[in-house]
């Protein structure tokens, strides 16, 4: 489940930029292939973020820094 | 003399001051000057190694990049997100191995995973190949900006000079330490500079980003997007997977794991990095910006487009400030590469060869050594030619090189052998020496290949002739192994 999660900014980087190699349209003040990857940046933040949270490695580590 | 020349020069100073003063009250034990007695907290291991992105090559040449290819330089964004992906497992599993067997350099784990002193002997000698063209980068990166900020008061040799005597006199006196403090100003002042470029520039010459890019759409067609042949969508993919594998793998980046005090903080690092890292994004547009308000730079001089920018768009003091924080992305790199590359010899060369030396004896070694590879690495600065260009396009391939025994070594079962991990850095290295010096291709090797496999990054041949080997001479030597009778 972690290591699928973990996959998606690959494929989104990897891949999506097939889809999304054009300039327009500007989305949020970017061309559309730079706010793609953009956005993936930013995904694999949050895609991180969910594994970090349902990792069981890191229950007792933030137990012992309570 | 104006005012840009002083904060300049107060920067170098500063840096050695703090530099040196970071040694206080720690005894310099060799694990303590490289590892920093594996003591150090969330903040120090996240700038040790996070700020390892904004070297003086992404500062100049993010930016640069940008000004001169245009959209390839999206790759510069790209990698980091996924190599830290990938950190989230494989730094505490590294971490885990060195702190149980007390290791401080890349070479000794190679060494001791695999139980053979030879394969690291020759990590050593492929990661201080890799290092010092790395380090005669920083120092040119260093003597550019310190002639560019100061308006020509510092010629470049003096600035090289200069940093090559303040770097090396902190590394001898507080190894990672020095390191360490330092890299927290110079992540500080980076973050600040570079969001205010990024954001101030395009709202100041065109009025918002999204005004920007249809300026730069309209004057430069094509500019934006990948192009469909030569940096391509598949140069991009190969350049992205490629850089995101070594990216961990530089000798003074693996050394850093090493200093942490324990493994959360490499999975809260990883959480928080992408979004760190975000920041190039601010720099590359002040590339974008930079093509069409300071056109006609070529060649290398596109490195120069930041700096050229801000001096027509800001007061001496402020192309004072942007300077110190350029020569602080030079100067902490720099120390860390000039300390690991001193530590790799006295550690891994002298004592791989000498196994009976002690620890005191390679600390002393490892800090006499310090100024001499600032010595090698000035002499390279000031007088290489196109044998250092060449070493320098070689550097990352080398150490991607190390990716496939670091990870085949944290497999189950033993499926790669010493003589398969030796032979596989081997072949690839070998590869990746000869593509570069042939100025060889995919595309000029087999022209009759389809674009998309003709624009591959040349780096994933070597990377796969390296695992294929790796796999080849292990079945073999596992194979005989296994035939002879047990003692």
């Amino acid at each position: 489940m972690t290591k699928l999660l973990a996959m998606v900014p690959f494929v989104g980087i990897l891949v999506g930029v097939v889809w999304f190699n054009q300039a327009t349209p500007i989305i949020l003040g970017l061309p559309l292939v730079l706010g793609w990857l953009v956005l993936c940046t930013v995904a694999s933040s949050a895609v991180l973020a969910v594994i970090y949270l349902i990792d069981p490695a890191n229950r007792s580590d933030r137990a012992s820094r309570r | 003399m104006n005012a840009a020349f002083p904060i300049v020069l107060g920067a170098v100073v500063f840096t050695l001051l703090l530099g040196i003063r970071a040694a206080r009250g720690k005894d310099m034990k060799l694990e303590q000057w490289t590892v920093g007695g594996r003591s150090f907290k969330t903040a120090f291991v996240f700038v040790l190694m996070a700020g390892e992105i904004y070297t003086t090559f992404t500062f100049l040449g993010a930016s640069g990049f940008a000004y001169g290819k245009g959209a390839p330089a999206y790759y510069i964004l790209c990698y980091f997100p996924l190599a830290y992906i990938l950190s989230y497992w494989l730094l505490p599993a590294v971490w885990r191995y060195a702190r149980q067997h007390q290791l401080i350099s890349q070479p000794d784990f190679y060494a001791r995973k695999y139980d053979s002193r030879a394969l690291g002997l020759l990590v050593a000698v492929v990661g201080i190949v890799a290092l010092i063209p790395y380090l005669v980068l920083q120092l040119k990166g260093l003597g550019i900006i310190m002639a560019t900020a100061s308006y020509g008061l510092i010629s470049p040799t003096v600035a090289v000079w200069l940093g090559a005597a303040v770097i090396s006199l902190y590394v001898v006196t507080s190894g990672v330490h020095g390191s360490a403090w330092t890299a927290i100003v110079k992540d500080t002042m980076i973050f600040g500079v570079v969001a205010f470029l990024g954001i101030y520039l395009p709202l100041h010459y065109f009025g918002g980003f999204g005004a920007m890019f249809e300026a730069v759409a309209a004057a430069k067609q094509g500019f934006l997007t990948l192009p469909a042949q030569g940096q391509s969508i598949a140069w991009f993919d190969s350049t992205v997977l490629l850089t995101a594998l070594g990216f961990y793998m530089w000798p003074h980046s693996f050394t850093s794991i090493y200093t942490s005090r324990d493994e959360g903080t490499f999975r809260r690092n990883a959480v928080i990095s992408p979004l760190y890292g975000l920041l190039l994004l601010f720099v590359m547009f002040v590339g974008f910006a930079a093509t069409l308000r300071v056109p006609g730079l070529s060649g290398g001089d596109v490195d120069l487009s930041l700096f050229r920018l801000s001096i027509e768009s800001f007061d001496p003091w402020f192309v004072g400030v942007i300077g110190a924080t350029g020569v602080l992305t030079a100067l902490v790199p720099g120390s860390m590469i000039l300390m690991t590359a001193a530590m790799m010899l006295a550690n891994n060369i002298y004592r791989g060869l000498r196994p009976a030396t002690p620890d005191a004896d390679v600390a002393r070694l490892a800090k006499l050594l310090v100024p001499v590879v600032a010595l090698v690495a000035v002499y390279f600065t000031l007088n290489g030619g196109d044998t250092i260009v060449a070493l320098l396009l070689m550097g990352y391939s080398f150490v991607t090189q190390l990716f496939p025994a670091l990870v085949a070594s944290f497999l189950k079962r033993e499926v790669v052998t010493k003589q398969g991990a030796f032979a596989g850095i081997l072949v690839g290295v070998a590869t990746v020496a000869a593509t570069t010096l042939a100025n060889a291709t995919i595309g000029t090797m087999f022209p009759s290949l389809p674009p998309a496999v003709r624009d591959l990054n040349t780096g994933i041949v070597a990377l796969g002739l390296n695992v294929l080997t790796m796999l080849v001479v292990s079945l073999v030597t596992r194979r005989q192994t296994a035939l002879q009778p047990a003692e």
